[in-house]
Formats: structure tokens, sequence, C-alpha cells
């Protein structure tokens, strides 16, 4: 085979590879350690600092808002985007291609911009409750990851299945439900979780959605950082990397994360 | 049965499902973006008041030049090691191949605050480089990494590194493996078959894993704020104070309207760019 990659690429690539995972290596053994301070590697063993997270109320109260917010908002993103992404597929002709682009908008635009966008013309112009504009942001975040990882599923659908179901006289509806929904099943669990993470990890949305007793997980850390240099920020982040294996261990098995990298 | 053909042929079955989409992404962001972009030019001051203001500032002028060329850096150091690694990745035998895609996609599954963090121990001044260093006798006293450019370009290469990798990955291999044979079946050299078959055929993919880098990296927020801190503000990093600390909603503003303006204008070029190159391309 002459395709082999040259041994000095190769040498690279694991550099590359050694340098993507020592940071998050070393995380792991600042959380687990003993001391009052970051340090590597860890010295003493213990999960004192993991129990700290939950002694915070800060911290207690950002992962419950946390974890709503990215439920409601992917939740919400799944209910305008399916819908949007059959479309797009199915009247492919007569839709103008624009509207393709208008659902990737939400990328296109810097995130920090759109975060103060609504800060100016929701929180503070409307008089929108925090979580609300909160919510609205997560559900714009997300929709693009919804809109294209279902309409790639959709891509692959053989639209005469669903022909042959409403000439046969089932309500299209119904058809939508029975035919189309189940067999791009695995397009709607990926769309899921990925927009479920992006949420729960997104900074730049919810940095200026943030008020008296309201913040997401991660401005909550940033602001943990400023103030305090203890490993308890480590053992949130490891919390969430567990998260992260979890989600992605479902992943794997429902569809291979080759999918992910599409 | 007119019922059923209104619902096969006309668009309006189409419009009608892609309406609370479309209503959502006009009414909450397209909208709320645009009035921050028509408030900058409505300053009782002059229409281009507050851009003239911005650019006569010495800092701020400073601030977008660091965040151009912090993006730039972190862009092609990217692109170099994303491409030599993406392209060992696709050469890899099958299992090796899903291995080292998942250990890239797990990173970029790791959120931004955890990633930058990680590199708050590293270089900190005590952190594990300096204690490494200090051990090993290199330096004689902590050197002060925190806070510079360096720690920025850092904390971006390995914030952006797994998206180049994944993204050309995909790149190359959908280059076919019997052009690569034939160039080196008709007595290229690896060397040539790489500069002058592999490069140009996955240009269309770098450009587009270059936008995705660069984009990112211009908007960039807890990134800077952890590792560069207030010496090395950055656009995101401006926009968040003059909005939160001084409440200067003109200011973050005209700083929210440059970074759109950018980041969409290279957007826009980049992928016309990629079309002319190669029309197969999206």
């Amino acid at each position: 085979m002459s395709d082999r990659p040259h041994p000095i690429l190769v040498a690279i690539a694991a550099l590359v590879y050694l340098f993507l995972m020592v940071p998050l290596v070393i995380v792991v053994g600042a959380a687990l350690s003993d001391t009052t301070y970051l340090t590597f590697p860890p010295q003493g063993l213990s999960l004192r600092w993991f129990e700290n997270i939950f002694a915070i109320s800060a911290f207690r109260r950002t992962i419950v808002t946390s974890l709503q917010i990215a439920f409601l908002g992917t939740l919400f993103a799944l209910l305008i985007g399916i819908p949007a992404a059959y479309a797009l597929n199915r009247f492919r002709i007569e839709l103008p291609k624009w509207l393709g682009t208008l659902f990737v908008l939400p990328i296109l635009v810097p995130e920090i911009v759109f975060g103060f966008a609504l800060l100016k013309s929701l929180t503070v112009g409307a008089g929108v409750p925090i979580f609300l504009a909160l919510l609205v942001g997560h559900t714009l975040l997300v929709l693009p990851y919804v809109v294209r990882v279902i309409s790639a599923s959709l891509a692959s659908f053989d639209f005469s299945i669903e022909e042959a179901a409403i000439s046969l006289g089932s309500a299209p509806v119904k058809t939508f439900f029975t035919i189309v929904l189940p067999n791009v099943r695995a397009g709607v669990i990926a769309a899921f979780i990925l927009a479920f993470i992006t949420s729960l990890n997104d900074v730049s949305v919810s940095l200026f959605l943030t008020g008296p007793g309201i913040s997401t997980l991660p401005i909550q850390i940033l602001a943990h950082v400023e103030q305090f240099f203890d490993p308890t920020v480590a053992s949130v982040s490891v919390l969430l990397m567990f998260l992260t294996v979890a989600v992605m261990a479902i992943v794997e098995r429902t569809l291979g994360l080759t999918f992910l990298a599409k | 049965m007119t019922s059923r053909r209104f619902w096969r042929r006309s668009g309006a079955t189409g419009w009608a499902l892609t309406a609370p989409a479309t209503l959502a992404v006009i009414g909450l962001l397209i909208v709320p973006i645009g009035a921050v972009i028509a408030g900058t030019f409505m300053d009782p001051r002059g229409v281009f008041a507050p851009y003239i203001s911005y650019f006569n500032s010495g800092f701020r002028t400073t601030v977008l030049f660091r965040t151009l060329q912090i993006s730039a850096l972190t862009t092609i150091i990217s692109l170099i090691f994303g491409f030599m690694t993406a392209y060992v990745v696709s050469r890899a035998p099958g299992k090796l191949k899903s291995l080292l895609i998942v250990a890239a996609v797990f990173p970029l599954l790791t959120g931004v605050v955890v990633r930058a963090f990680a590199w708050l121990i590293i270089l900190g001044r005590n952190g594990i480089l300096n204690q490494t260093l200090l051990a090993l006798g290199i330096v004689n006293e902590p050197l002060e990494m925190l806070y510079t450019q360096g720690a920025v370009i850092v904390g971006m290469v390995y914030l952006f590194v797994p998206l180049m990798v994944l993204s050309l990955v995909g790149v190359l291999e959908n280059i076919p493996k019997d052009v690569l044979q034939a160039s080196s079946s008709l007595g290229a050299s690896p060397l040539a078959t790489f500069w002058q078959v592999l490069l140009p055929l996955a240009v269309p993919g770098l450009i587009v894993g270059a936008v995705l880098v660069f984009t990112g990296s211009f908007t960039a927020y807890a990134t800077p704020q952890l590792l560069g801190g207030e010496r090395q503000t950055v656009l995101a990093t401006l926009l968040q104070q003059r909005a939160m600390v001084s409440f200067d909603w003109v200011g973050a503003s005209t700083i929210a309207t440059i970074m759109t303006v950018i980041t969409i204008s290279i957007v826009l070029a980049m992928s016309h760019i990629a079309r002319r190159i190669n029309p197969m391309a999206t």
C-alpha cells in the first residue's frame, strides 16, 4: 500500500491527540485532589470537591436551570424544527432555497451578538422574564442543528413510501406519524442529543440573559473561577464530562458515533 | 380527491409547516439583531458617530486588530495541524479510525468553559507547566504565561482543532483513492501526489474549515475571558464589558454590529470563493 502516511505525519498526529487529551486528564486529576488549591497530579484522593458542588447553592440552582433550559429549548426546537425539516425535503421544489439558509442563520450570526440583541429587545425592551428570554435564546441556538440533522436523515427517506400510504387512503397527518417519523427516528435522537449538549454548554447566548437568582451552569462556572481557585470547578467539569460520555454512549449504541462526524 | 391533490402539489402546506420556525427566526433573531444594528445609525451626534468614536479610540481599534490577529493565527495553526491529523486519521485502518474520530468528538462535546479552565490549571503561575519547568531547572522563577496572547491562541487552537480534524476527515475520505493511485502509478512521488493532487482537491474543504475556525475564534468569549483577561481584551469581552459593566448600549451595539458585519462578510466571501474553485462544493 502506497497510501500509508509518512512516519513524521503519524508522529505529529499522535502529538495533536496528546494535546487534545492531556488537558482533560488534568481536569479529572485536579478534581480528585484532596488539596484546597488546584493541583496535578492529585495529592491524596478525595471526592469532597464533588460534595462541595452541591453544598454551594448557586451551583445547585444553576444545574437545575441549565437542565430545564436545555430540555425545554431542545423540545421547542424539535417542535418547530421537525415540520420545517420535513417541508424543506418534501416540498423541495415548491419552497424557495433561501428558506433553508434562514434556518442555519443562528449559526452564522455571532452567538454573543444574538445574546446581546435578546437582552436589548426582550429583557430590557419588552420586560420579558429572564427565564423565558433564556429559553427563546436556546431554542433558536439549537434550531439549526435540529433542522440540519433531521434534514440529513430525511434526505435518504424515500417519499414514495409516504405517497403510497396516502394514495391507499391514510390521512396525511397520520401518515407522517406512522410512516415518516419512525423512519427518521435515528435522526431525531441525534438531533435531540446534539441540541441538548449544545444548549448545556452554551456561554455566549446566556451571558447577557442572567439576573438576580437566575443563571446557567457555564456562567456560574465562569463567575466562580474568577473568585476562587479551588477544585470545585474541576469537579463540575468532570460531572459535565461524565454527562457527555453517557450521552456519547447512547449515541454510539443507537447510531454509531461516526454519525456525528458528518 | 381535490384536497389530497392540493396536499401533494401545493407549496402552501410546505409554507405552513415551515411557518413556526420561519417566524421564530425572523421575529426573535433577525428583528432583534436588526434593531441593534439600526440603533447604531440613529445617534443624535450623526449617522456614523458611534463608528467614528470607535475608530478614534486607540484602545478599541487595538482590540479589533488583536481579535483579528488572534483569529487569523488560530485559523492557520488549526489548519496546518488539523490537516495533517485528518490525513493520518483518514488513512487509518477501520477500528483505529473510529476510535480516533471518537477521540476528536469528545473534546468537541465538552463545553468551552471546561476546556478553557483546563488551560488555566496548566498555564497558571503555579500551574503544572511552571511546576514542571521549575522542577527540571529549565527556569528559575515561574513564567507569566496566562493573560498573554499566546495563552489565548493555545486555548483557541485547543477549542478548534477537533472541529478542523472532523470536517477535514470527511473531505479527505471523499477524495477517490483511485485518483491518488493513478498519480503514484504514473510515477509521481508521494510528495508530488500530496502537493499536486491531494491538496488541490482538499482546498474547498480547507476553506470551509478555515471559515468555521476563523468566525468561531473571532466571536469566542469564554476562552479569551479566562486565559486572556483584561490584558488581552477582544471584541467579545469588550462587548460584554460595555453592556454589563459600563451600560454603554450604543458602544456595545457598535461592537456587535462590527462583529456581525465582519463574520457574515467572511462567510459570504469564502463560500463564494469555494464555489468558484469547485462548482461541486455546496
